[in-house]
């Protein structure tokens, strides 16, 4: 039996050599509570993330858009399932997430509290919310912890269709009636300072980054990320001709990259705490589908005991 | 009745029932009783939308009036629907959902398996590409009735009351009229008499599995090869179809 030095001295080899650490290895209980708290956050994320846009299967537009829609909220449960399962390496079952999860005990994007009021939201959050994930899911395929980064690989893959479908909507939108113009308008009126924040708190603010880079949890920081996003997204806007609702962006080529406006943290702040707009509505529906459930499970599992006793007794 | 107008009837009728159970099967995504279930569900729905999206864009081509499946699917009112009354039902809990569901995937299997040999290579391509796909529809929700047949008692109780509410919209799904004469005659409409009995012999084997029994005293109710509907139908098109009516210019 290798000694605690050992073990530990494997563990920061392998943060070094950019090897995976696997479930069966060693490795320090911070490094393994900061993983449960952010996997299952990010799983929790996709799972919630799934209400505002199912909220639109019913009344999309047109078959096509039916069709991707559905296919994209189903893709958001698959991350979802990925994630938990990754979550249960690490020594916790997915009961007990959920549960953090439905006694509101366990965080969540706070972006998803805010709701998806017309069609073009669909745009906006593929385009944005979505666009914005990417950013911070690209830079964890290349995490420490191994099955993370494999779900993220496969996760990765499927968010950048749902990044182009949006954006195909809102070019759609764009491109189309007054009234069509008008509401892809809207949307990133409202979606914009949200997505923003998305990458957390500046980095001053955020006590967790560093050590979370240091574990290559995280690879960049939250201002640089949100950096990234907003240099990209701009000039996606101006294809478009939307507006992004910023008086103070502006190109700055000393930095190669925009200058923007803070979003409001005090309203990123109140919407964590359980203020937002949707907070109430998403944990909700969320009780509800699975208390609603509760009796299918358990059919299910009366079920499969009475099987197990047929085939004992046989 | 000529040929193409009964095959322009005829491909709504089997549209029309896959896109408004579509409809109603995706109200439960997001709302599953647990992940995988919803994921499955919300697969099922994705494979019967995609059956609505095909046959729809033949009905277009077929009716040859320059309309599109999107104005077929969301200009049209409701007394120009032919969707069978099953398929508008509520979903009610997720016994009546998995119920009908599996009156309907034993139904289609059997349909699909018939309309395969259509001598309509549309139809026929369509039924033959939807066939595997019902193929595990149906392993998926005849195993469920099974597990709520002899799960718990409240289990039991619930796909008891299912069985009850819905059995009086199966005798509709096998009735025939002009439609069925004039394209029976060109060996493209399926003999739904001629599958009746099959069907009927499949769910009674998963009924007695599960021990349920079928009720006693049902009046079976009809309408929908009229597009006489129930009243859930005019709900579920208001919400489907609100948008492109209020934009009626607008592409999406
Ligand atoms: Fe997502
Ligand atoms: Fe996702
Ligand atoms: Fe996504």
């Amino acid at each position: 039996m290798s000694n605690a030095v050992d073990v530990e001295k494997n563990f920061n080899s392998k943060l070094e050599k950019n090897d995976f650490v696997e479930p069966k290895d060693w490795m320090p209980e911070n490094y393994r509570k900061h993983l449960i708290r952010q996997i299952s956050q990010h799983a929790h994320s996709e799972i919630i993330g799934m209400l505002p846009e199912g909220n639109w299967i019913s009344r999309a537009p047109s078959l096509r858009s039916k069709m991707v829609l559905l296919a994209k909220v189903q893709d958001e449960g698959g991350h979802g399932l990925y994630l938990y399962t990754a979550a249960e390496t690490l020594g916790i079952s997915r009961d007990e997430l959920l549960g953090a999860l439905h006694t509101g005990k366990a965080k969540y994007s706070s972006i998803f509290n805010y709701p998806t009021l017309t069609w073009a939201d669909i745009g906006a959050v593929g385009w944005l919310v979505d666009g914005a994930a990417i950013m911070n899911q690209v830079m964890l395929q290349r995490t420490s912890y191994g099955p993370y980064s494999r779900a993220m690989i496969r996760i990765c893959k499927e968010e950048s269709f749902h990044q182009r479908q949006g954006y195909e909507i809102m070019c759609r939108l764009s491109f189309g009636t007054e009234a069509q113009k008008e509401m892809a308008q809207d949307a990133l009126n409202r979606w914009w300072f949200p997505t923003m924040m998305m990458f957390g708190p500046p980095d001053k603010d955020s006590p967790n980054s560093e050590q979370a880079i240091k574990w290559r949890i995280k690879r960049e920081t939250n201002d640089e990320l949100r950096q990234k996003f907003v240099d990209r997204t701009v000039e996606q806007a101006e294809f478009l001709g939307l507006t992004i609702p910023d008086k103070n962006l502006k190109w700055n080529e000393t930095k190669k990259g925009y200058d923007f406006s803070e979003p409001n943290w005090e309203e990123f702040y109140n919407v964590i705490k359980g203020n937002g707009p949707c907070n109430k509505e998403r944990l909700e529906a969320r009780n509800k589908a699975h208390s609603d459930g509760a009796w299918v499970r358990e059919a299910a599992m009366a079920y499969a005991e009475k099987k197990k006793e047929n085939i004992l007794a046989a | 009745m000529t040929t193409q107008e009964a095959l322009f009837k005829y491909t709504l009728r089997l549209s029309d029932t896959s896109l408004i159970l579509a409809q109603r099967l995706s109200e439960w995504t997001s709302k599953g009783p647990f992940l995988e279930e919803d994921l499955a569900l919300t697969n099922i729905a994705l494979d019967i939308l995609g059956q609505a999206n095909s046959l729809l864009e033949y009905a277009a081509k077929t009716e040859g009036k320059g309309r599109s499946s999107d104005d077929l699917a969301f200009f049209r009112n409701e007394r120009e629907f032919y969707n069978t009354l099953l398929v508008e039902q509520p979903n009610g809990d997720y016994a009546q959902t998995i119920l009908r569901q599996c009156l309907i995937d034993n139904f289609d299997l059997l349909f699909y398996q018939e309309l395969a040999k259509s001598k309509d290579e549309t139809l026929a391509a369509i039924a033959a590409k939807s066939i595997k796909e019902i193929t595990y529809h149906v392993r998926h929700t005849s195993s469920w009735v099974d597990r709520f047949g002899n799960g718990t008692e409240e289990s039991h109780t619930r796909i008891q009351n299912a069985l009850n509410e819905l059995w009086r919209f199966t005798d509709e799904l096998f009735e025939m009229n002009e439609v069925d004469a004039v394209l029976l005659k060109e060996k493209i409409a399926v003999d739904l008499q001629a599958i009746k009995p099959l069907w009927k012999k499949q769910v009674d084997a998963i009924l007695e599995k599960a021990n349920l029994k079928l009720p006693e005293t049902v009046f079976m109710q009809t309408g929908s090869r009229n597009a006489k509907h129930t009243e859930h139908l005019g709900y579920i098109l208001a919400e489907m179809q609100y948008l492109p009516r209020m934009h009626p210019t607008a592409k999406w």
